[in-house]
């Protein structure tokens, strides 16, 4: 087959051409010598393709050989000349004032993507695409990779702004599936109905009382309902929101809830007029609420991206109260939110789609101590109550559960099993297992905090050990 | 019609400028897709090639590209054309990311003749099909783009060809420190095109 070939000199530089470079044909002089894979040495004709990449090199090419142009045989204009100077003084890298070919532009550009718009392909494989420092790091402790146990959970809410499942100090479970609570017994594995809103459901949190024996729980109909799980019967109703009730939390007799109607309500459960305080500051629904382990400071976070928080002094002064931090680092809603059982003032929280990022705060001065990109919606954190570790978990696209050391935030483990996002995690009252409620409709049981029996053997392995060691001294002398 | 045969042996000049400036105009729609230059509910289905294509909807890049096409077409048949390469670059810093490169073989004979080659309609469609392919199957190896982006495209002809009036000459573009992946070429006996695509490195963190 004859090729079109409008000049030996053209024809040369084609053959020449690597077929893995990009770079090749404006310099019919740099041809014949094999690519070097350091850049080439700046000589004055004897350019390699690889140095015309570079800008540095290639520049100094162009100035040196601005006089040379004309032996060229070609002729430029000067207006030539000087458009082709600016190029190499902005963009240009290679000298191309020796090329054998035109390089057109059309005059009108096409348009920029629309505003606001963010390349979707990211979160679609960025998963993939993650460098080595996700990868899974091999830690003393053995992890179990499989769910230890998984229930149904059918018509479980798949709505990232509600807090359905929790597990209380008497180690019963308690999750919301539509319009009913059940209350399954860890212990025993028995499952109780506790209460069916029919008009006023679905449930949108629940939530125990550190006794373990009071529930909360919020509702769609904007009430908060106080429920005795030994009798199984409702003790009270709150009233105060005027919106569905998505986030609450107990410290002490005071619950807090968090609206739809972005107000956050102290209620002090025990007296008649139940409303204390009204705290505002939210723009947006607050699906995080979480009390400090010691009482005296309490976070929310909220639809409208941000993190405040509350003073417990003033969360129960009457009137609306001033918040202590406001925090804007997330560019989500803030749900997952986890206080540091072993440091004071650690506060763990996690962003939604766009902000996928878990991120610590010292709440004393507002500071933000770390801040980890998870690449997927962090939807729950739990931390350890015995490792330096914390939990999180994953929507989109591996729907995992992570668990991260703290505070180097090495992932120690994935735990794959859920197939659609992890919305809810709750904890054990010995803290080694985690209860994971997802999308799918299923709950799940992990121990990925260790094992306690396994911890037991250990000891009294390493006991044995040890004595055997001292035996075999005393037997030698 | 002879399209109703299963093979159309005899591809001319016009033919052959018309199938590949086609080729380039779905490649494009392809690129422009696939690495989400425009957001994705902005492309719609199109059956072409034997597969599903997607093409961009918008009016204004719609415009933009079936212009170029059409110079793409006159400049296959006058066999002036050396490349065209297709350049996506960061709207904020204008960094130049990707260069799709579509190098151009001419046969001489064939434009300066006007002879006629043969070659089967199904083997080219097999050839197109095989880098809009690889166009899809890219997306694993390049990196991520990250930021908003615009795309251009570049017009290679030779020096002694005219420039149209509404083009203007452009810098090559390049990207500094490349990495370069080949693609499938196609070859309509007429107009041989190589495709390749090079893009910006980045070390590891």
């Amino acid at each position: 087959m004859a090729k079109v070939f409008h000049s030996p000199t053209r024809s040369d530089a084609r053959n020449d051409r690597h077929p893995l470079r990009e770079q090749f044909s404006p310099e019919p002089l740099g041809r014949k010598t094999p690519k070097s894979k350091t850049p080439g040495r700046p000589s004055d004709r004897f350019i390699t393709d690889r140095s015309a990449m570079d800008f540095n090199i290639a520049n100094y090419m162009l100035a040196g050989l601005e006089e040379n142009a004309v032996n060229n045989g070609s002729v430029h204009s000067p207006s030539k000349e000087e458009y082709k100077k600016q190029l190499a003084e902005n963009l240009l890298r290679c000298n191309n004032h020796q090329r054998q070919s035109r390089i057109l532009a059309f005059k009108s550009k096409p348009p920029p993507p629309p505003e606001g718009f963010e390349n979707s392909r990211k979160s679609l494989y960025s998963q993939n695409a993650s460098p080595g420092e996700s990868k899974p790091r091999a830690y003393f402790r053995h992890i179990p990779q499989t769910a230890e146990r998984t229930l149904d959970a059918p018509d479980l809410l798949d709505d990232y702004y509600l807090n359905l499942l929790d597990w209380s100090a008497n180690n019963v479970l308690a999750i919301a599936l539509g319009n009913t609570v059940y209350l399954w017994d860890a212990t025993t594995c028995s499952i109780a109905e506790l209460l069916t809103a029919d008009e006023d459901g679905p449930v949108t949190s629940v939530h125990w009382a550190p006794d373990g024996r009071y529930l909360a729980v919020g509702l769609n109909n904007a009430d908060v309902q106080l429920w005795d799980s030994q009798e199984l019967r409702q003790l009270r109703s709150l009233k105060g929101h005027s919106a569905r009730v998505g986030s609450l939390a107990w410290n002490g007799p005071v619950l807090s809830s968090g609206s739809r109607d972005s107000s956050i309500i102290n209620h002090d459960v025990r007296i008649r007029d139940h409303v204390i305080g009204r705290m505002e500051a939210h723009e947006q629904e607050v699906c995080g609420l979480k009390w400090s382990p010691s009482g005296h400071q309490l976070a929310s976070g909220g639809n409208d991206n941000l993190l405040y928080i509350w003073d417990a002094s003033a969360a129960s002064n009457q009137g609306p109260s001033p918040y202590l931090l406001r925090l804007d680092d997330h560019r989500a809603a803030v749900k997952a939110l986890a206080w540091c059982p072993f440091q004071s003032n650690l506060l763990a929280s996690g962003g939604g789609t766009a902000d996928r990022c878990i991120k610590f705060w010292n709440t004393h001065t507002g500071v933000c101590l770390n801040s980890i990109d998870t690449q997927s919606q962090v939807c729950a954190l739990q931390w350890s109550k015995h490792e330096r570790e914390i939990l999180s978990s994953h929507g989109f696209s591996q729907n995992q559960l992570c668990l991260w050391k703290y505070p180097s935030m090495v992932k120690l483990a994935e735990l794959t099993g859920h197939t659609s996002r992890v919305l809810h995690l709750a904890q054990s009252p010995d803290g080694y297992t985690i209860a994971s409620a997802a999308g799918d409709e299923t709950l799940r049981f992990w121990k990925v905090f260790g094992d306690p029996e396994a911890l037991k053997a250990k000891s009294r392995s390493k006991a044995k050990e040890v004595g055997s060691v001292l035996h075999s001294l005393t037997r030698i002398r | 019609m002879a399209s109703k045969q299963p093979t159309r042996d005899v591809i001319t000049l016009k033919g052959s400028a018309a199938i590949v400036s086609e080729f380039l105009c779905y490649s494009v729609n392809s690129i422009l897709f696939q690495r989400g230059v425009y957001p994705a509910d902005e492309f719609g289905r199109v059956k072409k090639y034997g597969m599903t294509l997607l093409m961009c909807q918008q009016e204004r890049v719609k415009a933009f590209i079936d212009t170029i096409t059409q110079q793409i077409a006159t400049w296959l048949e006058t066999g002036t054309l050396q490349r065209v390469v297709m350049v996506i670059a960061s709207m904020s810093t204008k960094e130049v990311l990707e260069r799709w490169n579509f190098n151009i073989e001419n046969d001489n004979e064939v434009i300066e003749k006007g002879v006629t080659r043969e070659k089967s309609d199904k083997d080219i469609m097999t050839e197109i099909q095989a880098i809009m392919r690889q166009i899809a199957a890219s997306v694993t190896f390049l990196p991520n783009i990250e930021e908003a982006c615009t795309f251009d495209l570049l017009a290679y002809t030779s020096v002694d060809s005219e420039v149209p009036a509404e083009w203007a000459e452009s810098d090559a573009r390049l990207i500094h420190n490349p990495q370069v992946v080949k693609l499938r070429s196609i070859d309509t006996m007429v107009h041989q095109v190589e495709a390749m695509v090079a893009y910006k490195f980045t070390e590891e963190l």
